[in-house]
């Protein structure tokens, strides 16, 4: 599914003279299938009141410009929007809090019975077992548990299981790290992107972790006072292009040190990954050490006798 | 001058199974301690011990003299207005429908005289950045914007000591700077003891001290250098590096000259071009 915004705009508390708040000024995105997009911007940059579009959280006001989510117009009036719900997934920030049934099982299946009725319990519980075992949770084990007696890491788990359940096609979380201990944050980026190899299409993640953004996604978008002001890969939208429209955003710390090392002469040609920096780091450490032997046997030829 | 001494502390919300196990740690006026660990490791059990809104199962802890386990009133009143804890939720600490009454409720709550107060609620609110807020309505920010409100609430009683119970979590970067700043700066100017407990390893470089927390017990204590020099326990421990040391731990494996003391981006791109410029 094909995400394509067009000049989209929304207002808080519009009729409001006092309250209104634009929050988007006339925003054009389109996110492919099966990317792995990332979205930053500063506090009230206007990119959770984007997102909450997605699955029409937020409505398209009229003649606020257009939003299509695969085959879903979602400035159509009569945009089925059980059926959009189900194929967009939303994590929000500590989707934990959200957990509320008595086991497991049930908080997971919940969706499945609002969004689809139709399945028979044996469906159901076959889904709940799925979800629950692609988050890495063991489900006969889990399944009658509460969701309050698990860890901090385990019940995010839960709360994804609860939103794949409906296998959507695009799953946007936001900020999906937050509050995780370091071992937790990385294993839950290595689920984000095993689902991403597979059961889900395109991931979009908000983010206020540059390094994440870098580290992870193929493209993202930055907002900035209701627009998107760059979009790009990660080298794109941090390069320095962009600087003077990032207002207020770190640059991850490959990128930091890659312009610290042009300053000073040295060109690191990279993704930002660290994984590419290092690779980067490595190709200029052999193409100085050929210059050097160069510079030295240029040298030898040149009858100065001396041998480095 | 020890303010906050903790000695073999130990403590059970169940009476089975300890949260905190055997615990002595002492915290000088004006130092500036990281408490990290992995979730669950008892990090904010501790913090919940260190004001007295849990007293331990066992052992015993004292700030400025005053023991958390005594049930003298009193007591308890000391202690609350020397540690101030700040957590990782705001809306779990704002109280109030108007900013400046938030801020403004600890201070009455220990009977700051009214000038006073606005003294205080001026200063708390411009040292996180939030003085153009005051009559607005804690519901109408942000979540950043509200843990600042959060963090004011706490300066405005002018603690000794500041538990920040991964109070940066939710915060976006400009606002987790200047809240570090802020925290800084009381710790540097006002003398302020600050206790951190954060996941955030970069936050960890800002302390004189680290402990290190694992399953209720400190595993570690030292400088922030010497924590993170011992990368194998700190990766047992499921914490992990600052991404700078990471990345200069990755150099070395290849082979690039970078000293193990690089924590910051900054000291690596200096490594890093000195060891590129030896070649």
């Amino acid at each position: 599914m094909r995400i394509v915004a067009e000049n989209l705009s929304y207002v808080y508390s519009e009729k409001s003279k006092t309250l209104a708040v634009q929050a988007l000024k006339g925003v054009s995105l389109t996110v492919e299938s099966g990317e792995f997009f990332g979205i930053v911007g500063k506090t009230g940059s206007g990119k959770s009141t984007f997102v909450q579009h997605l699955n029409g959280l937020i409505r398209v006001g009229k003649d606020k410009g257009s939003l299509k989510v695969g085959e879903f117009d979602l400035t159509d009036k009569k945009c089925d929007y059980m059926a959009l719900r189900a194929k967009v997934g939303m994590v929000f920030q500590y989707p934990e809090y959200q957990l509320f049934a008595e086991t497991v099982s049930d908080d997971v299946g919940f969706g499945l019975k609002n969004f689809m009725p139709e399945l028979s319990e044996k469906e159901r519980e076959e889904r709940i077992k799925t979800a629950v075992e692609l988050v890495g949770l063991d489900y006969e084990k889990i399944k009658e548990k509460s969701p309050f007696e698990l860890s901090g890491g385990q019940k995010r788990r839960v709360a994804i299981a609860g939103v794949i359940v409906t296998r959507p096609e695009i799953l946007v979380l936001d900020e999906p790290a937050a509050g995780l201990d370091p071992q937790g944050r990385r294993e839950f980026i290595e689920l984000l992107h095993k689902l991403h190899q597979g059961f889900v299409k395109t991931i979009i993640i908000v983010s206020h972790d540059m390094n994440l953004i870098s580290e992870n996604c193929g493209r993202a978008a930055v907002f900035s006072g209701g627009k998107i002001v760059a979009v790009g890969t990660p080298a794109e939208i941090f390069s320095e292009e962009y600087d003077g429209v990032r207002e207020g955003l770190d640059l991850p710390v490959t990128e930091y040190v890659t312009r610290a090392l042009k300053r000073a002469g040295i060109t690191l040609s990279s993704d930002l990954t660290v994984k590419g920096f290092i690779a980067a780091a490595e190709n200029a450490a052999a193409k100085s050490a050929e210059k050097r032997e160069g510079t030295a046997a240029g040298r030898a030829r040149g009858g100065t006798g001396e041998e480095e | 001058m020890e303010i906050l001494k903790a000695e073999n502390v130990s403590f059970s919300y169940d009476q089975k199974n300890y949260a905190v196990k055997n615990v002595s740690l002492s915290v000088n006026e004006g130092e500036y301690l990281a408490v990290i660990g992995h979730n669950g490791s008892g990090k904010s059990t501790l913090a919940r011990l260190f004001n007295a809104l849990l007293t331990p199962t066992a052992g015993s802890i004292t700030v400025d003299g005053y023991s958390t386990a005594d049930k003298d009133k009193t007591a308890l009143f000391e202690i609350r207005k020397r540690v101030g804890v700040v957590f990782q939720n705001p809306d779990n600490q704002l109280v109030a429908s108007i900013v400046e009454d938030d801020v403004a409720f600890g201070p009455e709550n220990i009977g700051i005289k009214r000038e006073e107060i606005d003294e205080r609620i001026d200063y708390a609110l411009k040292a996180v950045g939030m003085e153009g807020f005051r009559k607005s309505s804690p519901t109408r920010l942000s979540g950043g914007q509200k843990q600042r409100i959060a963090i004011a609430g706490v300066l405005a009683l002018k603690p000794r000591i500041l538990v920040l119970d991964e109070s940066t979590a939710m915060l976006d970067p400009q606002g987790r700077k200047e809240i570090l700043s802020v925290v800084k700066k009381l710790n540097r100017e006002d003398n302020v003891a600050v206790i951190a407990i954060t996941h955030y390893m970069e936050e960890v470089l800002a302390a004189d001290r680290v402990a290190v927390i694992n399953d209720g017990e400190i595993a570690m204590q030292g400088t922030p250098a010497e924590i993170f020099s011992r990368i194998k326990e700190i990766k047992a421990m499921g914490l992990e590096l600052p991404l700078a040391a990471y990345i200069a731990e990755k150099l070395r494996e290849k082979g690039f000259d970078i000293p193990a003391s690089v924590m910051t981006e900054e000291e690596l791109a200096e490594a890093l071009c000195e060891s590129l410029r030896k070649i």
